[in-house]
């Protein structure tokens, strides 16, 4: 992979100059969190910040959005509206949870919605500084590798940038003077140095390794009773996660006419209404067989499939959950066989 | 400046596997108090020819306004041109479709799914059991396989129903005990007409009357309502059909049908593009395909 070396202070000369292609995004801080939001310059962005509260999917893939027109005649596909955007501050783990709704949303039955929004998205990646929450570590998505356009690493004394296509190529191209192709050793020095620290950070140590066994073993029990005792079946977790895919499907009908819209909506399979069939049926009545199947889902049955979970250890429903269900603390309940208080 | 924009490729936004093709409702009549008949066919006819798919397989059908559900196909690949349903008034969309008209129109995409798997099943002998709604993607099997009927080995038909009056097809089937090429064994849980001659008693039942048969060569399609399976299954693997070889087509809450709305996962599968036809080595090692009460704690 290409990776060229730029001054940290023209960093923002360089983000002025690619707004000629789209729109410019990057993480804004709002009170004490963080989000995603339209820039003008980099100004506006807080690169330091660890998480967004929402992930980058909602570009590829809106809560909600339009698929088709319809009236009595058929339906007509609503494409081709969708914004040009450049993601900045992108990190990591996100673009991982990215790679994954690729292969979703990408393969066997490519999804035009998806990738219309994948393709008019530039993912231009930075590296983070983590938290006592986060633990990519331990889900092996700290690094990246592949699925962005253009990554910025921050060595202090200057950016390392990873070129990873042709698009993000052309942005270079845009102001090559900018980037220079001569690394040296002290830069190689510095990104080994930066890999340490960043391994040092992790606060959060909780182990994934032996989940798909775990789980299967502790299929039937008691924890997820216990579990769902706690779980108020919000849906939050779901929302958050940067690999949940779920949505729903509704028609919207003008009053008093036979034309309307066909709207795809972000769904959670904790909501209870998410497994039932025709004829009052519902495969997953009980909150514990929901709670189990979004955790299957997460740390068993990705990895049965990928070799590795559908967790990138973001963090995020260790922050967001109101009673304290996440990742970490299901992991530990199954494998302790006993809910943390 | 340079025009850096990636031009998205007309030909592949244009290919929309979520977009429904218009059929029209070609008949349509009552086959019991609440499970209607239903001929389709669509409006490009040229289209509705090309439309190729395995017994077992679904669509999704759109009524504008009303949304989406998965329906299987009850026709056989065999007869092509036109689509035929077996559909049960259970929720606002099959209650609309109830009071649409012949000629009307709605929106149909697929087939989706994995369907049975006619070639493995080429040279063997076929045993169907289907009890209640569970004709609805068997009797596309069913026929395919009369319409082929050299292709396979022996064909044993059982069919339950709860009463004469609730048995779909009934003189369909009953038409098929005239045949020789197949044995066909139908029953029903209970006669409220007088006037039933099959069996009387649970499908189950029928296998006291099935004869002898060559297991290892067979494979068994089964598909009904859940607390069926339990007792179907005990009959077959104690008459020696290899697990794998017993195969079942499921239901599930489907909004996509292609594998990306999440509602059919089960583990790592969806019932829509990895099912929904599973053997029943599948349901023992995979738990929640169906329910929890068959599989559960069960050695079978």
């Amino acid at each position: 992979m290409m990776i060229l070396k730029m001054k940290k202070e023209d960093l923002s000369t360089f983000l002025d100059s690619i707004r000629e292609w789209g729109e410019l995004w990057g993480p804004v801080k709002k009170g004490d969190k963080c989000t995603y939001e339209k820039v003008d310059s980099l100004s506006q962005m807080d690169l330091k910040a660890t998480r967004t509260i929402i992930p980058p999917k909602k570009f590829l893939y809106p809560p909600k959005f339009t698929m088709f027109d319809f009236d009595q005649d058929g339906y007509v596909d609503r494409l081709g509206d969708v914004p040009k955007r450049i993601l900045f501050g992108v990190h990591p783990c996100d673009i991982h949870g990215i790679l994954i709704m690729d292969k979703l949303f990408l393969e066997t039955y490519s999804d035009p919605y998806y990738k219309e929004r994948r393709e008019k998205t530039l993912l231009l990646g930075h590296s983070c500084i983590p938290d006592d929450k986060c633990m990519c570590f331990a889900t092996n998505t700290d690094f990246i590798a592949e699925g962005f356009d253009l990554f910025f690493t921050d060595l202090k004394m200057a950016y390392l940038v990873w070129v990873g296509s042709t698009k993000g190529h052309d942005l270079v191209r845009m102001r090559p003077e900018l980037f220079s192709r001569d690394l040296d050793k002290n830069d190689i020095l510095n990104y080994t140095e930066y890999r340490k620290w960043k391994d040092a950070e992790y606060k959060n140590k909780v182990d994934f390794t032996g989940m798909p066994d775990v789980f299967e073993l502790g299929y039937n029990s008691p924890v997820w009773d216990q579990l769902a005792e706690k779980c108020l079946s919000c849906g939050q977790c779901s929302m958050v996660c940067p690999t949940c895919n779920c949505y729903n499907v509704i028609d919207q009908v003008e009053l008093g006419s036979l034309e309307g819209t066909r709207d795809r909506f972000w769904d959670s399979c904790m909501l209870r209404e998410y497994s039932a069939v025709a004829g009052g049926g519902n495969f997953r009545e009980k909150r514990a067989d929901r709670l189990r199947l979004w955790y299957t889902h997460k740390l068993q049955a990705y990895i049965g499939e990928f070799g590795k979970p559908a967790c990138v250890g973001c963090g995020r429903c260790v922050v967001t959950c109101p009673v304290d269900i996440n990742v970490v603390t299901v992991a530990n309940a199954l494998k302790e066989q006993e809910v943390g208080k | 400046m340079k025009k850096l924009c990636v031009v998205l490729d007309e030909r592949e936004v244009q290919d929309n596997p979520f977009r429904p093709e218009m059929f029209r409702i070609v008949r349509r009549y009552p086959l019991t108090s609440d499970v209607n008949f239903f001929q389709a066919r669509p409006i490009d006819v040229e289209e509705g020819l090309k439309f190729n798919f395995f017994p077992g397989q679904f669509i999704m059908m759109s009524i504008p306004g009303e949304g989406e559900a998965p329906f299987c196909i009850s026709s056989p690949p065999s007869r092509p041109g036109l689509l035929e349903f077996c559909i049960r008034k259970m929720g606002s969309l099959t209650e609309t479709l109830f009071s649409m008209k012949e000629n009307q129109t709605i929106g149909i995409r697929g087939p989706y799914g994995n369907g049975f798997p006619m070639d493995e099943l080429e040279n063997k002998d076929i045993l169907i059991v289907a009890g209640g709604m569970g004709v609805a993607p068997l009797r596309s099997l069913l026929l395919d396989i009369l319409d082929n009927r050299d292709k396979f080995g022996k064909l044993h038909y059982l069919h339950g129903a709860k009463t004469p009056s609730e048995m779909l097809f009934r003189e369909e089937f009953m038409q098929l005990k005239e045949r020789d090429d197949l044995q066909c064994l139908l029953s029903v849980d209970k006669d409220d007409t007088g006037k039933w001659t099959e069996k009387v008693g649970l499908v189950t039942s029928l296998f006291n009357d099935l004869g002898p048969i060559d297991a290892k060569n067979t494979v068994a399609a089964v598909c009904g309502p859940p607390i069926m399976y339990k007792f179907v299954m005990q009959h077959l693997v104690k008459l020696g059909i290899p697990k794998h070889q017993i195969l079942m087509t499921l239901e599930r809450r489907m909004k996509c049908g292609v594998g990306k709305c999440g509602h059919c996962a089960v583990e790592y599968l969806y019932t829509c593009i990895d099912g929904p036809v599973f053997s029943w080595w599948d349901v023992l090692h995979m738990k929640e395909l169906i329910g929890r009460g068959a599989s559960d704690k069960t050695i079978t």
